[in-house]
């Protein structure tokens, strides 16, 4: 196994609200190794930008408190470290891009301004150095006539520019981790083609480490080494790209992948459906989380939450089912998951 | 055959855009040109384009939401832009819509049974106790608690939003029904059951549906038919298998090898399309793709080419169709 470059143990998050204290990540542990994306994916309010921005130590700003658990960092756990001490490694070592790229931008200052400044900034650069970088780094992120486009406001440029845009901002530091908080989703397909393929393109190049976040299996099936998926929370479901949609195995991913409707094959028929809906996270059931809404329930699941259980190599499930002698009932249920 | 419910015929929607001093009209965004499209009586029509190709406007035009610059839509056989207001209201009773936004769609001031029931007060002449009847058959048949009515929008999930807005659609028991976007702001898991939701509504009503959407795969599972848009003009009109099989646009094509597929296995073809769409303000000549198409030549920036028919039950608006005898060739991509 590679050299690990992120190694996040045990993380709780929680935030203090009018009912008391809630858990938005429940004891999260993953790992990123170098040159790798991990994705992590899972519906509305399951906990995925909780989780990134925990790793960043920007939950702080949000109220948000670190209950317990490590973030390993080359050896530095981000989760003793004041805020001072993370201003030096946040948009330096790790830098994160955002969903809205519009908002992410500021309106009155040159996109230009706005990447040399990230260099000034971080590398001490001198005004013309840094200028100069910038115009480079937008030629790196595929923005034709850089030179021109370096002197115009975000709202000259399309939304797929100005992700380039953030992008670059991101990139300038050359940061060994990059986290992409649903960075195409408010994009069009084709510009985020257009952007998918930049982030691979760059990682290839750099060999940056990607934590990729999206709510979409298609973006996870084509960027990912290896996929966490988060249900109300928790990481209910970890392995490599091939394990998780070749052999997906806890009963919240199958059901997720069935819903989707395929591209070929059989259509107009009735969509799979997980009944039910997500719970709330202050009020979350006995056991198992996803007790209530899973097909395969059984006694156990309502009174203890099972814990990672290996199903394959490199993958893990949190489910019951898998207890003694690994796949069980569920497996091959994936078989007819449409292409 | 069915006969056809919606007749679209050449419609255009213009927007002036303003400047200066005397607020002169300077130039137009043509967000719908010359676009025409039929509807059969209980089939879905799926619309599919990127942002900004006309979608929505073309949607809201056809049941005179806006009023078209120019063109006729003919909804079960009358001209629904030559109606006068009080003729148009009647009409309303036919054709309805459900917006995308389930959160922005609901008055958060009307408890569910007024947002559904309000259709009822204003186009029939129902007693409150009636109105509260059918309330509360309308909230059983989307799959809604009706112990639930006397509450407020902000007390539901967006899921059960979009089905409180799907319920205030039906409640007059409408023919045709626009649905803007109606399932794109739902996670995965949730627009599975409202999918599922709408084609039984269809088969039990005999709706006929106008679905507008950006997702692809979702168009593809609920449309009998598919419309592609593309800054402001139709690009390509057929059957969805055959469609999706075999798309004649480079749009289309295009189109459909962008959408990441869930399945690491299959690494697929695609084609990137360089640069951004164009601004509608401003189109460019002849074929308005000529700009990203990757099979373009000289004709295509200076004809612009009609919507025909090439094959039985295709349409495509594009002088080199892939995949016909003179067409480009997709084997001849550089990838």
């Amino acid at each position: 196994m590679a050299e690990k470059l992120l190694e996040v143990r045990n993380l709780t998050t929680g935030f203090l609200t009018e009912k008391g204290l809630v858990k938005a990540t429940d004891r999260i542990s993953l790992a990123i190794e170098k040159g790798k994306t991990l994705c992590l994916v899972g519906e509305s309010g399951s906990g995925k930008s909780v989780t990134s921005m925990s790793i960043m130590r920007l939950i702080d700003y949000a109220n948000g408190v670190i209950l317990e658990g490590s973030i390993n960092f080359k050896g530095e756990d981000l989760v003793k470290k004041k805020q001072e001490e993370l201003r030096s490694i946040r948009g330096n070592k790790i830098s994160m891009i955002f969903q809205d790229p519009m908002s992410a931008l500021n309106p009155v200052f040159t996109v230009g301004e706005q990447i040399a400044e990230s260099l000034r900034l971080h590398q001490n650069k001198s005004k013309d150095e840094a200028w100069k970088e910038a115009i480079e780094l937008l030629r790196m992120v595929g923005i034709p006539s850089p030179e021109i486009r370096a002197k115009q406001y975000p709202n000259q440029l399309s939304g797929g520019m100005c992700q380039r845009v953030v992008i670059a901002i991101a990139l300038a530091s050359k940061p060994e981790l990059l986290i992409a908080d649903e960075p195409t989703t408010a994009l069009d397909v084709t510009v985020q083609a257009q952007i998918l393929d930049l982030l691979q393109d760059l990682k290839e190049k750099l060999g940056t480490s990607i934590l990729l976040i999206t709510h979409d299996m298609g973006v996870a099936a084509e960027m990912a080494d290896h996929i966490a998926v988060m249900y109300a929370g928790a990481i209910v479901e970890q392995g490599t790209v091939e394990e998780i949609f070749s052999n997906p195995s806890h009963p919240y991913t199958v059901g997720l992948l069935q819903s989707i409707p395929g591209f070929e094959g059989e259509r107009g028929g009735e969509l799979y459906t997980i009944k039910g809906t997500i719970p709330a996270l202050g009020n979350l059931p006995q056991g198992c989380r996803f007790n209530p809404r899973c097909p395969h329930v059984m006694d156990k699941c309502r009174q203890v939450e099972p814990g990672d259980i290996q199903v394959g190599d490199e993958h893990y499930a949190k489910c019951w089912l898998f207890e003694e002698n690994g796949k069980a009932a569920v497996a091959g249920k994936g078989d007819n998951i449409h292409g | 055959m069915a006969k056809n419910l919606v007749e679209v015929n050449n419609v255009k929607k213009y927007f002036p855009i303003h400047k200066g001093l005397l607020n002169r009209v300077v130039g137009n965004v043509k967000a719908v040109d010359d676009v025409s499209l039929t509807i059969r009586e209980g089939e879905t029509f799926g619309l599919v384009g990127e942002s900004g190709c006309g979608k929505s406007t073309l949607g809201r035009v056809i049941l005179r939401l806006q009023s078209a610059t120019e063109g006729s839509v003919k909804i079960n056989g009358r001209d629904v832009h030559a109606l006068s207001n009080r003729e148009l209201n009647k009409m309303r009773e036919e054709m309805q819509i459900i917006f995308q936004d389930p959160f922005g769609s609901l008055n958060p001031r009307f408890l569910v049974k007024d947002v559904i029931g309000e259709p009822l007060k204003i186009h029939t002449k129902m007693s409150a106790k009636e109105i509260d009847a059918r309330v509360v058959e309308l909230m059983e048949m989307v799959g809604l608690d009706p112990t639930r009515r006397n509450r407020y929008p902000h007390e539901f999930s967006g899921g059960q939003r979009q089905r409180i807005g799907i319920a205030r659609a039906i409640a007059l028991k409408p023919k045709f029904i626009v649905a803007d976007e109606a399932v794109s702001a739902l996670d995965v898991s949730v627009q599975s059951q409202v999918i599922n939701l709408l084609m039984k509504l269809q088969k039990e009503m005999g709706l006929t549906f106008l679905f507008i959407a950006h997702g692809l795969n979702v168009v593809r599972h609920i449309s009998d038919r598919v419309g592609v848009m593309y800054l402001g003009k139709m690009v390509e009109v057929g059957e969805t298998e055959s469609l999706y099989a075999e798309p004649l646009h480079p749009y289309t094509a295009a189109l459909l090898s962008a959408i990441p597929k869930p399945s690491p296995t299959k690494k697929r073809s695609r084609i990137v399309l360089q640069g951004d769409v164009p601004s509608p303000a401003n189109p460019p000549s002849g074929c308005r793709f000529h700009t990203r198409c990757p099979f373009a030549q000289e004709k295509c920036s200076q004809v612009e080419p009609k919507l025909q028919e090439v094959k039985p039950g295709r349409e495509v608006a594009c002088h080199f169709p892939i995949g016909v005898e003179g067409g480009s060739d997709m084997s001849k991509l550089n990838r």
